[in-house]
C-alpha cells in the first residue's frame, strides 16, 4: 500500500475534485436551460426591434390598465393574506386546541388546488348559473368578469403564503416572552405589537413578498374568472396572453419582461432577506 | 401575601399534570418546588401564575379566589426559565415594561421609570448595563436582568421557574445567594420551581416535594430531609441505601441486611439508610468493601453483602481506615415504609 | 363549575360567624364562559376570524365543485368526467407530471447537494434563481418557453433534426412543468441536507464505508423522506399547473390537452356541471397528493 499524500488527503466529508466537478457542471447546465435560457429568451424577443418598439408596447392604454388592475389587485390580496396570516398564526402558534393540524392543513388547501378550479369555484358561486347569479345581476353587481372576482381568486390562490411563514416561525418563538409580557399587564394588542411583531416582521415581510409575487403574476385562476375585457378585467398575465395569441410578439414580450423584472426584484430582495435575516427561511413558501 | 392552593386539578390530554394538590404559602416565605421533570411542579408554578387553569379547585391570594383571574390581575412576577426577555428592547426597556404598559393615572411618570430602574439595576448588581441589549449580556446577567423585571412591577408574588438551570455550576452559586438576599431585601413571597434539590434545600424556607402530580411532603429543608414521609421524598432528597424486604417484629430485613424499623407494621417494606448512618458496629450485618473513594475530607465506601446486595457508606477519611476486607456494620438511623 | 364538594358561602348577613365558616373556602370565582385554555388574549376573536375567512374563501367555495357535480346523475357524471378526451387530458397530465417531477427529483438532490456541500462562484446567485418559478408568472415562463422549443426556437432548431418535436407535444407539456416544480424539490431537501450531521458520515467512513457507500447507505436514506415530500409536491403542483403549459402545449385534444384545459373548454361551452365533474377528479387527485404528502412527513417524524 502506498502511503497517501498531502495533496490526497481528503476528509471523510469532502468529495473528490472530479465528483465535485462533475455534480456543479450538471448542476450548472441543468438550470441553465430550465431557468436561465427562458429568462434571457424574454428579454431578448422583447427587444429584437429595439428598445423603442419595447416601451411603446407597454405605454398602451390598454397595458397601462392591466398593470393599474394588477397593481389594484394585489394591494388588496396582498394585507387580506397578510392580516388573515397574522389571525391564523395567532391563534395556532400561540394556543393549543384540538384541531390544530387539520386546520393548518386546511390553510394549506388552495396550494393543491389546480389554479384554474380555484377560477371555477368562484364562477360556480358567482356566476350566471352560480348559487348567488340571479340575485347579483338583480342587484346589479358584477363579481365574475369583474375586479371583485379576480380579486377573490388571487386570494385564494396565494391565501396560505403568509400564514405559512408565519405559523412556523410564531411557534419556533414560544410562548414565554408574551406570557411576561401579558403577567406584567400587557393588553393582547400591546402584547402583539411591542413583544410579538417586532420579532416576526422579517418572517412577515417575506411571506409578503413571496404572497405579492405570486398576485401579480397569477394566471390561471384570473383567466377563469376575468372575461378578457381589453382594459378592463386584463391583469398583466392576461394581457401577454392575448398579445401572444395575436402573434404580437414584441409587445406580449416586452410585457413579460416588466414582470421578470418584478420577479428578479422579488428574488434580489428575498436573498438579502435571507442572507439578513436567516430565520425567515423557516417558513418554508411555495 | 399568602397563598392557599386547594385541590387543584389539571390534565394535558389525559395526562395528569397535577392531581388534588393542597398547598399553603405564608407571606414572605421563600418556597421551593421541588420534583423530577414531569412531576407538575411547573405547572403548579404557572397555575399560580395565572399562566395555566385548573380544570378544578381554587388558587386563593390573600383568602381571594383568584383562580380564573388573568396574571396581570394577580400581580405576580414571574421568571421564566429561558428568561423570555423581549430581544429587541434594551435591558432597561425590558425592565420598564411592566410599568410602561400601564394606563391612565397607574402609569408612573417617566423620571419615576427612569428612577425605579435605576434602583432595580443596582439591586441586582447591573448598574450601568442599562442601555445594552439582552444578546449583549452573560447568562447570569439575563437571570438578573429577568429578575429585576419581575420586581419592577412590585409583584405581590415572585415566582422562578428553574431560575438557575441554564446557568454554569459557579454562577448558579452567586445567584443563588442573591436571590436569598434580595427575597430577604424586598420581603416578598417567593416560589421558585427547581430539580436540583442541593438548590432547593440550600435557600428555601421550605420545600414542597412533587411527584407524579402530587405533592409528596411539605416541609423544611431539615424536615424533609431528616423525616422523609414517603419512600419517593427518601429516595428523592439526598443520598439513601434502598432495599426491599420484610417487616417482623419492628425489625427490617432484606437478605443479609437488617435494621431497625420500630412502629412499621409486619409485611412486605421498603426500607432506607443514609450512606452516612451506616457505621461499623459489632452487632451489625456483615459486608465485605469493595472499593473506597477518598473526596477531600470524606470517603465514600462501596461494599456488598454475602448475598449481592450493594451498600454504599460515607465516613470521614480517617475513620475510612478501617474500612478493609469483611466488616459488620449498623444503621444509626433508617427510615422503613410498608411497600 | 364549582367543586363538588360545595364550599359554605362566605359571611351571608345570615349565616353568622362561626368557625366552621372562617375555615371555608370563599366561594369559587365565577369560572368563565368558555373554560380559560391560556393566559394569551386574542384566541376566540384570531380563531374566529381564521375559520370564517377560510371557510367564505376557501372551504365553501370549494364545496360548490362537489355540489355543482351532484347536479349530474351518475351516468352523466362518468361521461363528463371519464369522456375518452377526458381520460387522454389526465393520462397526460399525470403522466407529464410523473415524469417531470422524476427528472427534477434527480436533478434537484444534485442541485441541493450542490448548494449545500460545495463552493462555486456564483453560489448565491444560483441559489437565489432556483426560486425563480416561484416568483416569474407563470404565462411569462410558458410563452418563454414555448418560444424557445418552437421548431425555430434557440433550442427547437437543434432538435427539429434529431427527430424531437418538444413544442405543441406532450415533450413541451413536460419541459413546462419541469421549469414549475424544481423549487420544491430543492427547498424541501435543502433544509434536511443541512442539518445532516457530518459526524455521521465520518462514523460510516471510520467504519471502512467508502464514499459511495456513505452517500448511498447514509445520507440517501437519510434524505428519503424529504425527497419523497419534494417529490409529490413537484407533481401535485404539475398536475394543476395551467399558466406555463398552455402556450407550450399545442392542445390538441387526445394528444396534447391537459385537464385543466378541458374544464376552461367546458366553462366557455357553459357546461359548468361538466367542467365541475373534471374539477371533482382533479380535486381528488389533490387530497390524495395531500394525503401522501402527510402521510410521509408523520413517517419521516419517527426518525427525529
Amino acid at each position: 500500500m502506498t502511503a497517501p499524500t498531502r495533496a490526497h488527503a481528503r476528509r471523510p466529508t469532502d468529495d473528490p475534485l472530479w465528483a465535485k466537478a462533475l455534480v456543479i457542471g450538471l448542476v450548472l447546465a441543468f438550470l441553465g436551460l430550465v431557468l436561465i435560457l427562458p429568462l434571457a429568451a424574454v428579454f431578448a424577443e422583447a427587444l429584437r426591434k429595439g428598445l423603442g418598439p419595447a416601451v411603446a408596447a407597454i405605454s398602451t392604454p390598454d397595458a397601462w390598465a392591466a398593470i393599474k388592475l394588477t397593481l389594484i389587485t394585489a394591494a388588496i390580496a396582498v394585507p387580506f393574506n397578510a392580516l388573515f396570516g397574522l389571525c391564523a398564526a395567532w391563534a395556532i402558534a400561540k394556543h393549543d386546541f384540538p384541531g390544530k393540524p387539520l386546520l393548518i392543513t386546511l390553510i394549506d388547501l388552495p396550494f393543491s388546488v389546480s389554479p384554474v378550479v380555484a377560477g371555477l369555484i368562484y364562477v360556480l358561486v358567482f356566476g350566471l348559473q352560480g348559487w348567488f347569479g340571479e340575485r347579483l345581476i338583480d342587484h346589479d353587481i358584477k363579481i365574475i368578469f369583474a375586479i371583485p372576482g379576480i380579486v377573490l381568486a388571487t386570494i385564494f390562490v396565494t391565501f396560505p403564503f403568509i400564514a405559512r411563514e408565519l405559523i412556523p416561525l410564531m411557534q419556533e418563538q414560544g410562548v414565554s416572552e408574551e406570557e411576561a409580557a401579558v403577567s406584567m399587564g400587557a393588553s393582547g394588542l400591546y402584547t402583539f405589537w411591542r413583544v410579538t411583531a417586532p420579532n416576526v416582521r422579517w418572517g412577515l415581510l417575506y411571506g409578503v413578498l413571496l404572497c405579492n409575487a405570486r398576485a401579480m403574476g397569477e394566471f390561471g385562476a384570473v383567466s377563469v374568472v376575468s372575461g378578457h375585457i381589453r382594459g378592463l378585467t386584463n391583469t398583466m398575465p392576461l394581457h401577454v396572453e392575448i398579445l401572444y395569441n395575436e402573434y404580437d410578439f414584441v409587445s406580449a414580450f416586452a410585457v413579460a419582461a416588466l414582470l421578470c423584472l418584478l420577479a428578479i426584484v422579488t428574488l434580489v430582495l428575498k436573498s438579502v432577506l435571507e442572507i439578513a435575516q436567516p430565520d425567515v427561511k423557516r417558513g418554508g413558501g411555495h | 401575601m399568602t397563598i392557599s392552593i386547594r385541590s387543584v386539578e389539571k390534565k394535558f390530554g389525559r395526562y395528569p399534570a397535577l392531581n388534588h394538590v393542597d398547598l399553603e404559602i405564608a407571606d414572605g416565605e421563600l418556597v421551593a418546588l421541588l420534583g423530577p421533570s414531569g412531576s407538575g411542579k411547573t405547572t403548579l408554578l404557572r397555575t399560580i401564575a395565572g399562566l395555566e387553569f385548573p380544570d378544578a379547585g381554587q388558587v386563593l391570594f390573600e383568602g381571594q379566589d383568584v383562580t380564573f383571574a388573568s396574571a396581570a390581575a394577580r400581580r405576580v412576577g414571574f421568571v421564566f426559565q429561558q428568561y423570555a426577555l423581549f430581544k429587541h428592547m434594551t435591558v432597561a426597556r425590558n425592565i420598564a415594561f411592566g410599568l410602561d404598559v400601564r394606563k391612565g393615572k397607574d402609569k408612573p411618570p417617566k423620571a419615576e421609570i427612569a428612577r425605579r430602574v435605576d434602583e432595580l439595576l443596582k439591586l441586582v448588581e447591573l448598574d450601568g448595563l442599562g442601555k445594552r441589549y439582552p444578546s449583549q449580556l452573560s447568562g447570569g446577567q439575563r437571570q438578573r436582568v429577568a429578575l429585576s423585571r419581575a420586581l419592577a412591577v412590585q409583584p405581590s408574588v415572585l415566582l422562578l421557574d428553574e431560575p438557575f438551570g441554564a446557568l454554569d455550576a459557579t454562577v448558579r452559586k452567586s445567584l443563588r445567594k442573591e436571590l436569598r438576599r434580595v427575597h430577604d431585601a424586598t420581603g416578598v413571597t417567593t416560589i421558585f420551581v427547581t430539580h436540583d434539590q442541593e438548590e432547593a434545600l440550600g435557600l428555601a424556607d421550605r420545600v414542597a416535594i412533587l411527584n407524579a402530580g402530587r405533592i409528596e411532603q411539605i416541609g423544611t429543608p431539615d424536615e424533609v430531609h431528616d423525616n422523609p414521609a414517603t419512600p419517593f421524598v427518601c429516595g428523592f432528597v439526598g443520598e439513601a441505601n434502598r432495599f426491599e424486604g420484610t417487616v417482623s417484629g419492628g425489625r427490617f430485613t432484606s437478605g443479609a441486611v437488617s435494621f431497625d424499623a420500630n412502629g412499621v407494621k409486619d409485611g412486605a417494606a421498603v426500607g432506607f439508610v443514609r450512606p452516612h448512618d451506616l457505621a461499623p458496629d459489632d452487632g451489625g450485618f456483615e459486608v465485605r468493601v469493595d472499593r473506597v473513594h477518598v473526596q477531600g475530607a470524606l470517603a465514600s465506601v462501596s461494599a456488598s453483602t454475602a448475598d449481592g446486595r450493594h451498600v454504599e457508606i460515607t465516613a470521614s477519611r480517617a475513620e475510612a481506615a478501617r474500612f478493609t476486607g469483611t466488616i459488620k456494620l449498623a444503621a444509626r438511623k433508617s427510615h422503613v415504609y410498608p411497600a | 363549575m364549582a367543586p363538588s364538594r360545595s364550599p359554605t358561602r362566605i359571611l351571608d348577613d345570615d349565616h353568622p360567624m362561626t368557625a366552621e365558616t372562617i375555615s371555608a373556602p370563599p366561594r369559587p370565582a365565577q369560572r368563565p364562559l368558555f373554560r380559560r385554555r391560556s393566559a394569551i388574549p386574542g384566541f376566540g376573536l384570531t380563531l374566529g376570524v381564521t375559520l370564517t375567512i377560510l371557510s367564505l374563501i376557501v372551504l365553501i367555495p370549494l364545496s360548490a365543485v362537489a355540489i355543482k357535480s351532484s347536479s349530474l346523475s351518475p351516468a352523466q357524471f362518468l361521461a363528463a368526467a371519464f369522456s375518452e378526451r377526458a381520460i387522454a387530458a389526465y393520462r397526460l397530465t399525470f403522466g407529464a407530471a410523473f415524469v417531470a417531477a422524476v427528472i427534477n427529483a434527480v436533478f434537484g438532490v444534485l442541485t441541493t447537494w450542490a448548494l449545500v456541500r460545495y463552493e462555486f462562484p456564483g453560489k448565491a446567485v444560483v441559489n437565489a434563481l432556483v426560486d425563480l418559478p416561484f416568483a416569474l408568472p407563470t404565462a411569462v415562463a410558458g410563452i418563454a418557453l414555448a418560444t424557445l422549443y418552437a421548431p425555430n426556437g434557440w433550442v427547437g432548431q437543434y432538435l427539429t433534426p434529431l427527430g424531437i418535436k418538444a413544442a405543441y407535444n406532450p415533450v413541451g407539456v413536460t419541459i413546462a412543468l419541469i421549469f414549475i416544480g424544481l423549487p420544491f424539490v430543492v427547498r424541501t431537501l435543502e433544509p434536511v441536507m443541512r442539518d445532516l450531521s457530518a459526524d455521521v458520515e465520518e462514523a460510516a467512513a471510520s467504519l471502512g464505508a467508502g464514499r459511495f457507500a456513505t452517500i448511498g447507505r447514509i445520507i440517501l436514506p437519510a434524505l428519503g423522506p424529504a425527497w419523497l415530500t419534494g417529490f409529490a409536491l413537484a407533481f401535485a403542483r404539475g398536475v394543476g399547473e395551467y399558466g406555463s403549459v398552455i402556450f407550450i402545449a399545442g392542445n390538441m385534444p387526445y394528444k396534447s390537452e391537459i385537464a385543466p384545459l378541458l374544464i376552461i373548454i367546458q366553462l366557455e361551452q357553459f357546461e359548468y356541471a361538466n367542467a365541475a365533474a373534471i374539477a371533482v377528479v382533479m380535486l381528488a387527485v389533490s387530497f390524495l397528493m395531500l394525503l401522501v404528502i402527510n402521510a410521509i412527513q408523520a413517517w419521516s417524524r419517527r426518525f427525529v
